[in-house]
């Protein structure tokens, strides 16, 4: 369609709009309503232009394009349009922006400048809304602000997958509420405070405490889940203020998760460690860093001459930086051990020297819009990865299967195709039927090993709808990676990826769980489970809790109790460290230091330091550099970061190589039944890592409520407990006292206990035999 | 007596009273002779609409707009659901027909609704009625069973091999969910707000289906002018004014009610039917379709005949035929303020200019009524008016508007006295002898 905006040629698709072509010959055209991303209302009717030949003004939004359409729109008709419109939002709204907190960065500030008039015309009465309390995220204090756009409802609707704000009420009485006063609880809903064009919807933790012009701009990546989501931190006095996104259609696209938004206040936490501490008659006691790091180098020293290399292990977070990562394990192998690792939750090591390549998504986080079908397997989707689970959200929403098989039947507010919720012993069986279901359906042999399973309407819709798909893909998720058959997950994955033409690959826990791999944090001798199962002498912690982190923190916990020397590098001087540790090391958050992150497609992206480091922590690659050079290890004569990467990877930014979710020799074989109940562990959003753990907005949300034992009502009925009850969950010789609720999407014969939290750190495996009985 | 008077009637033949309502009745009255005449002869679906075109039936809800071109929009050959539906949502004040058409004669709306259906190929209908008449919704419950055993609904209709499934559905009185996809989205279950048009209701309608909208009195035509003829229907009326249309008279006459008369019968002859003006008093202005057509002063109005474009001609509208006679003793700045907090109260919300222009309207007009106007109200009024007319995303906009403006235009001096005396030009005394409320004084 071609199309003339104020006398400039457009060209645009059938079926675009008015605004679609504006944007593309660059005429700015005031809007409020209208958002790229949400569906089209035509509520605000900032938009209204010219258009020759129609008798009325139309709204840009959401008028159609048509051949030789002539469009105005700064005429004069347009341009009294538009400022009786803006006459008409402000009669209502505050005239007060010097106390608003939006103020400055108000889309309606900004418009009233050019479209409103010097003095009111309106001398009635104004409205009054009044507050809700939705929750600690976001502030309703101010809803006499609200100009009724309903960004907020469709960003619910149809992102969030959840309608959790609607507007009530008719007329000028009309109100953004939640449904009989319920919270926001969406893991995705700080977003709506973005959406906001006014100062109604607001930060409650930023709220009043900056202007946005007092504000510096930095450029940084999300160290939470693995998809790299771009962030804007603003930083007034050396302090984060607060986070916002950076738009990255190709990763983040304009959202970020409420995780990547609120986790800053950690940065900012009492409890960040400030200087080197080291155990002196068995209590911590402040000292400089050169005392410190000597301290710790000797120590490591003498444990390797005396115990042996070997009896060193090191363990990072996979949320660390490329660079950190890469000199932990460099000066872990110059100290003569093979003993480091970055999957702190894995159980399962089967497939360490048989993997082809770096395991990763295995297509770009771009594609996903054009899959046909996809399946997820093991996986508590919307919480492990809420960006990613968006993407599958909105693909579902067009055209496409999406399928789960996993080990609950949580709400993934998107409209599934099939879903198969089995138990974790069952989680294998369960990916088996569905690659008979596809063998049987193409016709194809057989492979060895599942010949045994029986499939069902389920797995066979699924395996039909991989096969149907022109594109189609096969994502494991964190449950599956997690759990003791995940070798064989990765194997059976990779059949049905065969079988069906799709792709296979892994969603990935965390901000580096595909850059870890590159920096050869993968162990040559003991991995992360094994050096706590066979306790080590020493033990280096690189921003990890174990107590926490691990998959078997019990066992993590007593390997660290009865260990000779524990030094971490922490960014945080609370939570078990202060018991095990001999020496804490303060190191930089992702905000104070430079690194870099590759997300789950294999996407590298480098960073600044966005601020100086808090009081005397370091960077952790500069820590470990010294580390290295105390101990006089040949290659530790990095200057920059940026030196130590090109030792990892040429690249800066872009997709970095050798990436391959292929195995060698990957015979199928699967796991008996499994008898009694088995622990279904997830990782509760906001006890995933070091930094949300200490975000105090985030520990005040629903999904940070304290873990419950749940359980169906079939498994409440045979172990004769009923709802509320508190009981004795035990493993391992470890117990841990919990309120049991009913809960229909755990799987029968299963116990749901979330891992990542202090209440259930005296517990053992996350997925595995426990036992329940009445406290 | 179901309707007070009429001229030449077709739809309120043999209403006599309240018990004629039954299928058997309506059969008595040749009832379903019409659908037996389409479905038995296996009419061609383009001949119904042509018999409809030809019948210059316009739509009696509101907006006139021809019946017959309305139906030829409708994609026939589109695969899948298409959906019929009646607009029974009567909120606009002064409008009370449909009310009384499904109360006396619901089964002329059912036959009407199976031929559109028919006529346009599609497979299901629903009555959405206004929230307020619980009675009628049930009493059309009632008729919807004897059409369904008695074949008239349902499968394999007549043994045509045509099949139509019609429901009621009842709102719950917002006006909004008159405007026809508020009414839809009401349908749908969610909060009753006009859809931005295009896409059309013809193209995307009810659950994203092609959908045709039309009135209860609309669809209640239809039998006839299969049983009449298209041109003998018009006959019936005036040209460009299919035949006979009921008007409900209310306000300062001595016999309100519905009468039904064929389009283009004189004003004064409908005023005469409804007993005149109350008391032997002066007529001194009409507002001639329904609350949202502009006011038309005494004089014009006795020059106009009733139909669609006598009345566009005087500067307002026939719309839904609600005819609202004031006399002298009334003064029209509460009249207006009276409207105006009617549509400040039922604009939906959702646009921006309706949602804060009526209320803005209706706080001015307020403010003079009780004697607190500003010398620059009226200009203020008119230009607020402007700003919200054309501008939103249904015609409430418009509707809230209009009054405004013709109040102001055809009675500006009862207006201006009001702001600059802060009472009425009207003498209380006089409103108060003409109120129902103070009988005693005259």
């Amino acid at each position: 369609m071609d199309i003339e905006i104020d006398g400039k040629l457009a060209h645009v698709p059938d079926g675009g709009t008015i605004m679609d072509a504006a944007q593309q010959v660059g005429a700015y055209i005031p809007h409020f309503c209208y958002h790229k991303k949400l569906s089209i209302a035509a509520n605000c009717r900032m938009c209204l232009v010219q258009v020759e030949k129609a008798p009325k003004p139309l709204p840009a939004c959401a008028t159609p394009v048509t051949n030789g359409m002539k469009v105005f729109t700064h005429s004069d008709l347009a341009v009294k349009a538009q400022k009786g419109v803006m006459e008409f939002l402000l009669i209502n709204h505050p005239l007060d922006c010097p106390i608003c907190d939006q103020g400055g960065e108000c889309q309606l500030q900004d418009l009233a400048v050019g479209y409103g008039g010097g003095a009111s015309r309106y001398q009635e009465s104004k409205r009054v809304v009044m507050y809700k309390d939705v929750g600690p995220l976001i502030s309703m204090q101010e809803m006499t602000r609200c100009i009724h756009c309903t960004r907020c409802v469709r960003f619910g609707q149809e992102i969030a997958g959840v309608m959790e704000l609607g507007m009530a009420n008719r007329n000028m009485h009309s109100e953004i509420v939640t449904f009989l006063g319920r919270s926001v609880d969406s893991e995705l809903s700080g977003n709506m405070i973005d959406l906001c064009p006014v100062g109604a919807l607001t930060s409650k933790p930023f709220r009043y405490s900056a202007r946005s012009w007092e504000l510096a701009r930095r450029r940084s990546i999300s160290p939470h889940d693995s998809l790299g989501t771009n962030l804007t931190l603003q930083i007034k006095n050396n302090v984060v203020m607060r986070a916002l996104p950076r738009e990255n259609e190709d990763v983040n696209e304009c959202w970020i998760s409420d995780k990547d938004r609120f986790s800053y206040e950690a940065l900012n936490s009492p409890a960040r460690l400030g200087k080197p501490l080291i155990r002196i008659d068995g209590a911590l006691r402040e000292v400089e860093w050169n005392v410190a790091l000597d301290y710790v180098a000797h120590a490591l020293r003498d444990i390797a001459r005396q115990h042996g290399g070997e009896s060193i292990a090191a363990l990072g977070s996979p949320h660390a930086t490329l660079e950190e990562l890469f000199l932990l394990q460099k000066l872990t192998r110059g100290l003569g051990s093979g003993n480091v690792d970055f999957r702190p939750r894995r159980r399962d090591f089967s497939t360490d020297g048989k993997r082809l390549g770096v395991p990763w998504l295995g297509m770009k986080l771009a594609e996903i819009s054009q899959l046909d079908a996809a399946l997820v397997v093991g996986s508590f989707l919307r919480k492990d990865h809420p960006l990613f689970a968006q993407r599958l959200r909105q693909l579902a929403r067009k055209w496409g299967k999406v399928s789960l098989v996993s080990v609950s039947a949580d709400d993934p507010l998107l409209p599934l195709h099939a879903r198969m919720a089995v138990s974790p012993a069952d989680l294998p069986v369960a990916l088996a039927a569905v690659v008979k279901a596809a063998a049987e359906q193409q016709g194809k042999p057989l492979p060895a090993g599942v010949e045994s399973v029986t499939t069902c309407a389920a797995s066979q819709a699924i395996a039909r709808s991989l096969i149907e798909g022109e594109k189609s893909a096969i994502f494991l998720g964190n449950a599956a990676e997690q759990s003791p058959y995940a070798g064989q997950l990765h194997a059976l994955a990779n059949a049905l990826a065969e079988l069906t033409g799709a792709s296979c690959g892994f969603i990935g826990e965390a901000a580096n769980s595909v850059g870890g791999h590159l920096a050869q944090a993968v162990p040559t001798s003991l991995n992360a489970y094994e050096m706590f199962a066979r306790p080590r002498k020493a033990y280096i912690l690189l921003g990890v809790e174990p107590e926490l982190d691990c998959h078997d923190p019990q066992m993590a916990t007593s390997a660290l109790r009865s260990a000779d020397f524990v030094v971490a590098l922490s960014a945080f001087a609370d939570g078990a460290a202060c018991d095990h540790a001999d020496a804490l090391l303060p190191i930089a958050p992702f905000s104070e230091t430079s690194g870099s992150f590759v997300n789950t497609e294999g996407r590298i992206q480098s960073f600044s330091g966005a601020l100086r480091p808090f009081a005397d922590a370091r960077p952790g690659w500069k820590v470990l550099r010294v580390l290295g050079n105390l101990l006089e290890l040949p290659g530790f004569a990095y200057e920059t970061s940026e030196q130590v990467r090109a030792d990892i990877t040429p690249l800066a930014e872009g997709f970095v190589g050798g990436l391959d979710n292929g195995l060698r020799e990957s015979a199928l074989s699967l796991p008996g039944k499994a008898g009694g109940l088995q622990r279904i562990a997830d990782v509760p959003i906001h006890f995933a890592d070091a930094l949300v753990r200490r975000a105090p907005a985030l520990q005040k949300t629903r999904d940070a409520a304290a873990p419950a034992a749940r359980a169906c009502a079939a498994t409440l009925a045979r172990l004769g407990l009923s709802e509320g009850a508190t009981v004795r969950v035990k493993q391992a010789g470890g117990e841990a006292l919990l309120a049991l609720v009913a809960d229909a999407t755990v799987p029968p014969d299963c116990i749901r206990v979330a891992a990542g939290h202090a209440l259930t750190a005296t517990l053992g495996e996350m997925f595995g035999a426990i036992n329940v009985e009445r406290a | 007596m179901a309707i007070l008077g009429a001229i030449n009637p077709m739809l309120s033949v043999g209403l006599d009273g309240d018990n004629a309502w039954r299928l058997a009745d309506y059969v008595k009255r040749g009832g379903y002779s019409a659908l037996r005449r389409v479905l038995e002869g296996k009419l061609p679906q383009e001949q119904v609409i042509n018999e409809v075109k030809k019948s210059v039936l316009r739509g009696r809800g509101g907006a006139g707009f021809p019946t017959g071109l309305k139906w030829s929009f409708m994609p026939r050959s589109f695969p899948g659901d298409k959906y019929v539906v009646c607009n029974s949502d009567e909120g606009e004040p002064g409008t009370f027909k449909d009310r009384d058409i499904l109360r006396y004669n619901p089964h002329s709306v059912i036959e009407g609704m199976v031929i559109a259906g028919y006529a346009m190929g599609a497979g299901r209908g629903y009555n959405y009625i206004h929230g307020e008449i619980w009675e009628i919704y049930e009493r059309f419950e009632e008729a919807l069973a004897e059409a369904r055993a008695a074949g008239f609904l349902g499968a394999n209709i007549l043994g045509s091999g045509f099949n139509f499934e019609l429901f009621a559905h009842h709102g719950y009185g917002a006006y909004i969910c008159g405007e026809e996809t508020a009414l839809l989205e009401s349908i749908e279950g969610k909060k009753g707000q006009p859809r931005f048009k295009p896409p059309f209701p013809a193209s995307f309608g009810l659950y994203g289906k092609p959908t045709t909208i039309n009135n209860t009195e609309t669809f209640a035509s239809v039998p006839y002018i299969i049983n009449l003829g298209g041109e003998a229907y018009l006959d019936a009326g005036k040209a460009n004014n299919g035949g006979t249309k009921l008007f409900s008279v209310s306000g300062h006459v001595n016999r309100p009610g519905n009468y039904e008369v064929p389009l283009g019968t004189p004003f004064a002859t409908l005023l005469e039917m409804a007993g005149g003006v109350r008391h032997g008093r002066k007529l001194k202005a009409c507002i001639p379709g329904g609350s949202s057509a502009p006011v038309v002063p005494a004089a014009a109005m006795m020059e106009c005949t009733m139909d669609y474009d006598s009345i566009s001609k005087a500067g307002s509208m026939l719309g839904s035929g609600a005819v609202i006679v004031m006399d002298e003793t009334t003064c029209m700045v509460k009249a207006l303020e009276r409207l105006s907090f009617f549509y400040y109260e039922e604009s939906c919300g959702q646009c921006t200019p309706c949602r804060e222009g009526t209320s803005w309207l209706y706080k001015v007009v307020h403010r003079i009524e009780h004697g607190h106007g500003r010398p620059d109200d009226l200009d203020l009024l008119s230009s607020v008016t402007s700003n919200i007319m054309g501008r939103t995303i249904c015609a409430l906009g418009d509707a809230a508007s209009m009054p405004v403006q013709s109040f102001i235009k055809h009675f500006r001096d009862e207006f201006a006295y009001h702001i600059e005396h802060r009472k009425c030009l009207v003498p209380v005394e006089l409103q108060r002898a003409g109120s129902g409320f103070f009988k005693a004084s005259v």
